[in-house]
């Protein structure tokens, strides 16, 4: 019954076609590790934030008049409206960490480089529209801080020259952040960004299943047709578009083997998320800033205006740099940076761990100065803080000035043939 | 390298100042799950505070059934206006010629404690009032410089004033002060309440206040601990499941 | 779909019961979508019983109420009114009120706590129309009947109890909204007969 139902189906939609392909008979490399598990992760938070974001939506007022007192609407009056509002405030946060953390995977494992190129370029966008939405969504609950920070963000597009001023009065829709703009955000954050970031996450696996999956040893598991010999070959059945042009070896298939393994990923994950969730939503002041508790006031400004965290590195090269234009440039040109690094990365070896103690101190030192550039950017500044900033900014460019140098004739190790354990 | 974690160092009491939230605070010792300490705050609030300040997102029916409050006796003892039992917490004080009368409209304070620093906060303010003859209402207050608001509990606490050393120190040029604090503070004048029982009662305050700034915490908190117990449980199961199946691979 | 080597008793069992427990969570996550879709404290203080004076009210006369957004009819019935209701139960579709269209406290042939007053919805059975009274001219629609209820949409009629005449759209008599009187001049409509 079941079974002449798929076929039915199958004859109409390759439902079990796509399924083998891209679940039941994918090889995944058998060797991932921690690192792994964070791309699963960015998925299920994704649901999370659609699925919460569409309730909210239910009892949200996107008005200047109505916005704060409609969440607290939802706080209060709403049965657990408490509850969906910090599942999506929390995993605004959680987004951001995951995301950060599978980018610093791709970033010490090689996983930019040739040939997924494309996938890592994917990735970025998704990492752009991120932020764009995440922008959007925090002046949403019409605090004063997300008021605040609007006013800042937009503000900077009056540095550039010329259309700069009317540029942000567009923006705005009105001469200062207004009603206008909370409802034109509010559009953008609830359909548009949205749909254009579902479509990216589905090209981003998509071109991550035509180049196939990399691993920590950035050994290719997918060897020459018939240079292999059987008994060598893993003993799973893959799907023909992969085993008919390779021998694929030290793979196992996606599902169950990683289906399994994720589960216990989301499980830690989501320990660790509601354990925040319940117990700490406002994350220390970081997630849920204290003066977005006030309504959005134009006249009185918060003591400090700091962004969210997940923005503190970008801002502090923005902040760091004494000029409005150049500050923006730089702030821009460090997200640009890092959708160049294939093209930064001369080399050919993938993972650190046979690239050369150069390269292990250079991506170290980067990593240092990103988590620095984070930190201060939720700091009020001063003049040592900006010292320590424009120290890290040049530590943060200085990695990719510096892995184009030393990665045309980077000293590496032998990579082996087949991922080591 | 080095010069990072040096400056990094250095930079450590910034950053443990910009979490303290810039002045010391007292510690209330509150606990929400304290019917009678809330009970006594909402009342405290009715009588004192809530001629100025509403509680607007704040219902009187959700109040009185988390605080176990009859709702025909919440409305005898409670409800000063002729509001519902389902109306948000509202004064019919004229929003614009308060702003007159005290410089600004008194705010409201369901959220107060969300975005000041908890009721701590609240505690160490409606303590830190002192006798200052320049300001309007003639008190001054020690963490809210030049606040607008009287020194309602004045009757029951009594009058404080700044130590001789404390004014002393104002003396000096502005460069040379230091922030003010609880501690430069002395009761000159007793009030009809003893200082131990003025603290419970502004303890008592604070703790309905931040109440009032998140009325599911209670709950949050208990469904917390389900859903985490339940995690652990899945994790562990999965955990297992994994392990089960990973035995092909090894 | 399988790919896998073996398929013991262990590996069943450890996969339904992380599927049970899983699904469990599933369900459990589910809860505050599906109750956030509750009346919120909002709407249950704007439905809020509703408390009427009705000392004010002359004989015959009809005024309106709003309960949860549906305008409720209260009618002072003269005595003359109240005689009448007795004598054309034939033409009726519904006379004993055998439907729950009405609290059990209201089901006689007065369909109200006190004969005195009326308290139904004022909103047609057939399709939600507000019924217009007809003060003395009713009889234009039911012969020999003076008072009434008259659907202008599509012309269902319903005697001075609420109940409706056979032969028109509306298959049910108005309903009688929980009520209660704790002092004689107070109507609450919303708290029923006997509750707190």
């Amino acid at each position: 019954m079941l079974a002449n139902l798929m076929a039915w189906i199958d004859a109409r939609l390759p439902v079990t076609e796509a399924w083998n392909k891209h679940v039941g008979q994918y090889p995944a490399p058998k060797n991932f590790n921690f690192w792994y598990f964070f791309g699963s992760l960015a998925m299920l938070v994704l649901v999370n934030q659609i699925l919460t974001g569409v309730w909210l939506t239910m009892s949200y007022e996107p008005s200047g008049d109505g916005a704060f007192a409609s969440v607290e609407y939802i706080m209060r009056d709403v049965d657990y409206g408490w509850l969906l509002r910090y599942m999506h405030s929390t995993g605004a946060s959680a987004f951001f960490i995951v995301v950060y953390l599978h980018m610093f995977r791709g970033l010490i494992y090689g996983s930019y480089q040739k040939p997924r190129e494309l996938l890592w370029i994917f990735g970025m966008l998704i990492f752009l529209v991120l932020m764009a939405e995440a922008f959007m969504g925090y002046l949403l609950p019409w605090g004063n801080m997300s008021y605040w920070g609007a006013q800042v963000i937009i503000s900077l597009f009056g540095a550039i020259p010329v259309i700069g001023d009317d540029l942000t009065t567009w923006i705005r829709g009105d001469y200062v952040i207004s009603g206008a703009t909370l409802n034109r955000f509010f559009a953008l954050h609830v359909i548009a960004l949205p749909l254009v970031l579902v479509v990216l996450v589905f090209l981003h696996i998509l071109a991550l299943h035509e180049v196939g999956s990399n691993n920590p040893d950035g050994t290719d598991i997918k060897k020459k047709k018939g240079t292999v010999p059987e008994s060598e070959q893993s003993k799973f059945k893959f799907h023909k578009q992969y085993s008919d042009k390779y021998d694929i070896v030290d793979a196992i298939p996606f599902h169950p083997y990683y289906s399994v393994k994720d589960i216990v990923g989301v499980a830690g994950f989501l320990i660790l998320f509601c354990w925040v969730m319940f117990f700490a939503p406002e994350g220390g002041g970081y997630f849920l800033e204290a003066p977005n508790f006030e309504p959005a006031n134009g006249l009185k400004t918060p003591e400090h205006i700091v962004p969210v965290w997940y923005f503190g590195p970008f801002y502090t090269i923005l902040r760091v740099i004494p000029d409005k234009l150049l500050g923006m440039v730089g702030m821009f040109a460090a997200i640009g940076m890092l959708f160049a690094l294939p093209w930064f990365d001369r080399g050919t070896v993938k993972s650190f761990r046979f690239r050369s103690k150069l390269h292990f101190l250079n991506i170290a030192q980067f990593s240092i100065c990103f988590i620095v550039l984070g930190v201060l950017g939720t700091l009020p500044a001063s003049d040592l803080a900006n010292l320590i900033g424009r120290i890290a900014s040049l530590g943060y460019f200085g990695f990719f000035i510096a892995l184009w140098f030393y990665s045309k004739e980077e000293k590496t190790k032998p990579v082996p043939e087949r991922v080591t354990k | 390298m080095k010069k990072i974690i040096i400056a990094l160092l250095t930079l450590l009491p910034t950053v443990a100042f910009a979490a303290g939230g810039g002045a010391k605070l007292d510690h209330a010792n509150n606990d929400i799950l304290d019917k009678e300490s809330l009970r006594n705050g909402a009342q405290t609030f009715m009588n004192y505070c809530f001629g100025c300040h509403e509680l607007q997102y704040q219902r009187y029916n959700r109040t009185f059934a988390d605080l176990g409050i009859d709702e025909k006796e919440g409305a005898a003892t409670l409800i000063y206006t002729d509001a519902k039992p389902g109306d948000h917490i509202k004064n019919t004080m004229p929003k614009k010629e308060a702003a007159d009368w005290f410089g600004s409209t008194p705010p409201d304070l369901t959220l107060v404690t969300r975005y000041r620093g908890g009721a701590d906060w609240v505690y160490t303010y409606l303590r830190s009032f002192y006798a200052d003859s320049e300001r309007p209402f003639g008190v001054n207050n020690v963490i809210f410089k030049d606040v607008g608001m009287p020194h309602v509990f004045q009757q029951l606490q009594g009058v404080q004033e700044l130590t001789a050393e404390a004014k002393a120190m104002l003396q000096l040029p502005t460069t040379e002060q230091r922030p003010l604090t609880v501690d430069d503070l002395v009761l000159t004048q007793p009030g009809d309440l003893s200082p131990a029982d003025y603290d419970i009662l502004v303890r008592d305050l604070a703790n309905f206040l931040e109440y009032t700034g998140e009325p599911g915490k209670t709950e949050r908190h208990r469904i917390g601990y389900w859903v985490l117990g339940f995690l652990v449980i899945f994790f562990i199961f999965s955990y297992f499941l994994k392990k089960e199946y990973w035995r092909d691979v090894h | 779909m399988s790919n896998t080597p073996v398929n013991n008793g262990r590996r069943r069992f450890l996969t339904v019961a992380t599927s049970v427990v899983g699904g469990v969570g599933v369900v459990g996550a589910a809860v505050p979508f599906i109750a956030s879709w509750n009346p919120s404290a909002k709407a249950k203080a704007a439905g809020a019983p509703v408390e009427v004076n009705v000392s004010k009210i002359a004989e015959g006369q009809l005024v309106r109420a709003e309960y949860r957004g549906k305008p409720v009819y209260i009618v002072r019935r003269s005595k003359e009114i109240l005689d009448n209701l007795g004598g054309f139960d034939d033409q009726l579709r519904d006379p004993q009120s055998a439907e729950p269209q009405q609290p059990e406290y209201a089901q006689n042939p007065y369909r109200s706590i006190n004969p005195e007053f009326l308290v139904a919805e004022g909103v047609c059975t057939h399709l939600g129309c507000a019924p217009s009274y007809k003060k003395g001219d009713f009889a234009e629609q039911v012969e020999g009947v003076d008072y009434g209820f008259f659907c202008p949409c599509h012309g269902s009629k319903f005697d001075m109890a609420g109940r409706v005449f056979a032969g028109v759209p509306a298959p049910l008599n108005l309903v009688v909204p929980e009520h209660s009187f704790p002092t004689q001049d107070t109507l609450i409509i919303g708290i029923g007969k006997g509750e707190a």
